[in-house]
């Protein structure tokens, strides 16, 4: 039989019963729309986690203070906190694969100014922070390197700050109060919005590292030393020149390291990590109903096989091979899954979108999940109408004839 | 045109083995039909006339025994060469008339002409238009067997077979299913197309069908009984004209009472 008469024969016979057509097809159409929206949701996911993880900052390595052992037991990072503004200096001026470095003098005060007080995080950096995070001031101005030099009182808000304290107007050139210190504000931080772990990135107050240790921790130690390394792909390398060079600050000849270095990567991978096996997880509780579909159009397909015995019969007895007759079956099951799997497509496409709108996660759609959708459910649909065809295909015409 | 007979069959049997019990459905038959007759088989249910139907219509195979279609030995070929036998050299009507329901009375004739095999470039439509014309239901092209009459779906049936121009149409009980004046219809059918040229074979049990045949062969037991030819054939046109004249109410008794 040529295609195209294969086609209008299949057409012929999906037309003649509407209603079970589409109840058959609503299988396929659930099944391979739950599978897209469900793709879509842990795509949007992974997606969403790695815009934020990339929010931390371009190419991000952090060196943190190590662990120690005190009477026997380790007592965790940040034990003994030998970082120090020397080793960031010292980082800036001999990293080759590092094109910024900042150190991170953290501490948690009151601030008050404008119409009200918010306790917030107090972060003393140097004016490589900016680029490191990848972070840029809406309105006003960063610190320079004079003002850290000169240890000036002068702060840089995020954005959380800003609509808590000053309301409606700009701050910028107002005062605050950073625990019992005055500062001038001299500009706003563009909004971040949360990071991967859920946190606040606007709710923050940058002031130079110099002042902070002077007029705020009043500890020479610092939290972390903040770098951006160069290139992407050489962050492992940047990560080990770091550790050369921290070793030689520290002048560790043979010694443990005192400090630990990370990079956001490794961050990342935990992150996405999970997510994967989520979204995996729910794609395979989606695929579940669409062999539910397939089996669905198996059941079908079989009912069909026997209500048309008598017509296979008829088709034999003029001439049809059974080879002509499994096609026909064939067909009749995989235009079935396709035009499902096509539905819903659609329908999940729409799903997805309608999801993300009312739940506002990040949801997209891979293009491939074209491609797998049809894909699938022609597989689908030879898979299930394989059974019910070659039943067909192998009926004896006499008995096939005679059957009522 | 070949000079081979269309059926010559010799010493066939068929037998079925359900459980440990032999059925002999044939016991020997020879039989031999040249072109352009029209022969009625006769017989009781159980006398292995739709066995002798079955094998001749390369439904089947027979168990012993030699079947030559056309010149072309049929035992020992296989499914796909039985099916493509079918296809090229026989047409098939049916007592119940097997048309596909829901499908138009063109699509229907059509189909023989989709599962061709030879290669040939065909004009399925046009064919299909042509043979339908020709059994007279060219105003009925896109009815559909629920819309036709029981002797119009069996013209349909006709034209089907027709179609693919076979060397034998086998009819089974073609009349079984209808009522005086459609049979006469049909008959009339047959008949006319035999005058054509078209080897008819049908299988009857109603010895006034047999009448319109041009040879009777009556089977029982798995053989054949007698094999004579039909002395005072009917004409089915003139059955058809008395029954006409007698109005729409007039049965075959009108016929016996012309007879």
């Amino acid at each position: 039989m040529k295609q195209t008469t294969l086609i209008k024969v299949a057409s012929q016979s999906i037309l003649k019963n509407k209603m079970r057509t589409l109840l058959t097809m609503l299988g396929i159409v659930i099944g391979v729309g739950a599978v897209i929206v469900m793709v879509a949701v842990g795509n949007g996911a992974q997606t969403m986690i790695k815009q934020q993880i990339s929010s931390l900052g371009t190419n991000l390595i952090i060196v943190m203070p190590g662990s120690g052992v005190m009477g026997g037991a380790n007592q965790g990072a940040g034990t003994f906190n030998k970082l120090t503004v020397a080793d960031a200096e010292k980082l800036k001026r001999e990293g080759t694969m590092l094109s910024a470095v900042s150190p991170v003098v953290s501490t948690r005060t009151q601030v008050i100014g404008g119409s009200g007080n918010w306790r917030t995080s107090i972060n003393g950096v140097s004016t490589d922070f900016l680029a490191i995070r990848d972070w840029s001031v809406t309105s006003g101005a960063f610190f320079d390197d004079a003002d850290v030099k000169a240890g000036r009182k002068i702060a840089v808000i995020g954005a959380t700050v800003a609509t808590n304290l000053f309301p409606g107007t700009d701050p910028v050139g107002a005062q605050i109060q950073i625990g019992h210190v005055p500062f001038t504000i001299t500009g706003v931080l563009a909004a971040k919005g949360q990071n991967a772990g859920g946190q606040d990135q606007d709710d923050v107050v940058l002031v130079p590292y110099s002042t902070a240790q002077n007029r705020l921790s009043g500890n020479v130690r610092i939290g972390q030393i903040l770098a951006s390394a160069t290139n992407a792909d050489d962050i492992a390398a940047a990560q080990e020149e770091i550790k050369g060079i921290m070793r030689e600050s520290h002048r560790l000849q043979g010694a443990d390291d005192d400090f630990t270095v990370r990079n956001q990567t490794e961050i990342a991978q935990a992150a996405t990590s999970t997510t994967k096996v989520m979204s995996g997880l729910l794609a395979a509780i989606a695929s579940i109903s669409l062999l539910v579909g397939g089996i669905g159009i198996m059941n079908i397909m079989l009912v069909s096989v026997t209500e048309r015995t008598r017509e296979i019969g008829i088709r034999m007895a003029i001439g049809a091979r059974g080879s002509d007759v499994l096609t026909q079956f064939l067909v009749e099951s995989v235009a079935m899954s396709v035009l499902g799997g096509l539905v819903g497509l659609a329908a999940g496409y729409g799903g997805a979108a309608l999801l993300g709108h009312i739940t506002g996660w990040t949801t997209s759609t891979p293009p491939s999940a074209v491609a797998i959708a049809v894909g699938f459910s022609a597989a689908v649909g030879v898979f299930f109408g394989f059974y019910p065809a070659r039943k067909a295909a192998g009926l004896n015409p006499i008995q096939a004839l005679r059957y009522e | 045109m070949s000079t081979n007979p269309v059926i010559h069959i010799s010493n066939v049997k068929k037998v079925y083995t359900m459980g440990t019990n032999k059925v002999f459905a044939l016991r020997g038959v020879d039989l031999t039909v040249g072109a352009g007759e029209m022969i009625a088989v006769m017989g009781s249910s159980g006398s292995g006339k739709s066995t002798l139907m079955n094998i001749l219509g390369c439904l089947d195979v027979p168990t012993e025994g030699s079947y030559e279609l056309d010149g072309i030995r049929v035992d020992g070929l296989n499914r796909n060469q039985l099916a493509d036998l079918r296809n090229q050299k026989l047409g098939f009507v049916f007592q119940g008339f097997n048309l596909l329901s829901r499908t138009s009375a063109l699509d229907n004739v059509e189909l023989p002409l989709l599962y061709d095999r030879s290669g040939r470039k065909l004009d399925t439509r046009a064919l299909a238009t042509e043979s339908l014309r020709r059994v007279g239901l060219g105003d009925r092209l896109d009815h559909q067997p629920s819309e036709l009459s029981g002797g119009q779906q069996q013209r349909v049936a006709i034209a089907r077979a027709l179609v693919t121009s076979p060397k034998l149409l086998l009819a089974d009980e073609p009349t079984g299913n209808l009522d005086s004046h459609m049979t006469v219809e049909v008959m009339a059918l047959f008949q006319e197309l035999n005058d054509q040229g078209i080897t008819v074979l049908l299988v009857t049990h109603e010895p006034d069908v047999a009448q319109y045949a041009k040879r009777i062969v009556e089977v029982r037991d798995g053989r054949i009984l007698r094999d004579h030819p039909v002395v005072d054939r009917r004409d089915a046109a003139a059955d058809l004209a008395t029954l006409n004249a007698a109005g729409p109410d007039a049965d075959v008794a009108v016929l016996e009472e012309a007879a």
